[in-house]
């Protein structure tokens, strides 16, 4: 280690100019009034940790080449920079996408119309969009449930009433609550792109069953929702082509939003961490240096006793 | 330098005062100058920069 280490750097690295030798730092260890038994716990727990630590890394790196499953390729996001912003413009076209086409099969109930506010439409546009649903509120006065056009403070509705409606009405399949489906799925919003554009005739040798579709990017090949996404399947209000891979790039920046809706904060703070922690290693350096400069000035002198 | 510390540094009460009001003034200054970096770099893809399209 420390050969290849000087190899690398030369002798810059290794050489013992400070004022400290070897010997000296010898003699200010701790280590060598531990015990047998100190010294194997802690080479156990340094050994554990580098091996779990290793095998973490293993597990990270390996390239999962065991399934059949297609990986989704690296898309250039707008957003995927270090202090990129999501694209708002796609993302209020996700959620004319959303509106239109996911949600007549998936919920998304941890997003209120409130959300919208700010980040895709003004406060009166979220207002409308929540006035369009109706929402079972209640008891009124006389104890009854009622129906009542949505506010802002609703969430989004639901299209089946629990899990088993939802299945019953989609061969047995449960399409996902879309809140969180970014995070939740490996490869975020490239998988979700490719699993909306990537759908294919089933080559021979797949069996699909009733309802079951061919899709390479989704694990096993064979997914119970069928291909949703086509050249004009909806006309945005901007008046952006509709093409399928632009509905399919919106939703999914929409998607990555609901999944992350604090995205532009936490990119903004990384411009304000790397300006702050700059600021603070300057100062760091030089109080070290200013409080070191008397012992690295100072000079000791042996005065043998004369008498 | 002399007078700065004298007047300012010299006593505990007075140097909290100066700390507080530098950090004060050092956090409002980075805020903004962060903000608008990140509002130059990502220039008409955020909200503020499309909503006149819809109010
Ligand atoms: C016709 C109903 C229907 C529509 C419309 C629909 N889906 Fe699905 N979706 C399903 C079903 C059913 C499943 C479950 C598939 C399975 O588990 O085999 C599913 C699963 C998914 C999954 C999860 C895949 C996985 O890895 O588990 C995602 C993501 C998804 N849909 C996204 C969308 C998006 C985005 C839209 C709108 C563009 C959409 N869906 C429109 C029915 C639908």
């Amino acid at each position: 280690m420390a050969a290849t280490l000087g190899r690398i750097c030369g002798s810059k690295l290794l050489k013992s100019v400070p004022a400290l030798n070897l010997q000296q730092a010898n003699g200010l260890s701790t280590a060598k009034t531990w015990t047998n038994g100190q010294k194997k716990l802690v080479a156990t727990i340094g050994a554990l940790t580098g091996g779990v630590g290793a095998l973490i890394y293993a597990l990270e790196q390996s390239v999962e080449a065991s399934g059949t499953e297609v990986h989704p390729p690296k898309m250039p996001w707008s957003h995927s920079g270090l202090i990129s912003a999501l694209d708002h413009s796609s993302v209020r076209r996700g959620y004319e996408v959303y509106k239109q086409v996911c949600s007549a099969c998936h919920s998304m109930k941890y997003i209120a119309y409130r959300n919208l506010v700010g980040v895709t439409h003004t406060e009166a546009e979220a207002k409308a969009e929540a006035e369009g649903i109706m929402v079972r509120d209640g008891p009124d006065d006389a104890g009854n449930y009622y129906d009542r056009p949505g506010k802002l403070s609703d969430y989004f509705p639901s299209p089946y009433p629990n899990e088993e409606a939802a299945r019953a009405a989609n061969n047995g399949a449960y399409p996902p609550d879309l809140s969180y489906i970014v995070s939740a799925r490996h490869g975020g919003e490239d998988y979700i792109f490719s699993l909306l554009t990537g759908y294919f005739d089933a080559p021979a040798g797949v069996v699909l069953r009733e309802g079951q579709y061919f899709n390479p990017y989704f694990p096993g090949g064979a997914i119970s929702m069928a291909q949703v996404l086509y050249n004009e399947v909806i006309e945005y209000q901007d008046g952006t082509p509709a093409t399928q891979s632009q509905l399919a790039k919106d939703v999914a920046t929409f998607l990555k939003w609901t999944s992350e809706p604090e995205h532009d904060v936490r990119k903004q703070m990384i411009i304000k961490v790397v300006g702050i922690m700059t600021f603070l290693a300057a100062i760091t350096y030089y109080i070290k240096r200013h409080k070191w400069s008397a012992l690295k000035s100072r000079k000791i002198f042996f005065v043998p006793k004369k008498d | 330098m002399k007078v700065i510390y004298n007047t300012l540094f010299k006593r505990t009460s007075t140097f909290a005062v100066v700390c507080i009001g530098s950090a004060f003034f050092f956090e409002r200054a980075l805020d903004v100058a962060s903000e608008s970096f990140f509002e130059s770099v990502n220039k008409g893809k955020l909200w503020k920069d499309i909503k006149h399209k819809y109010e």
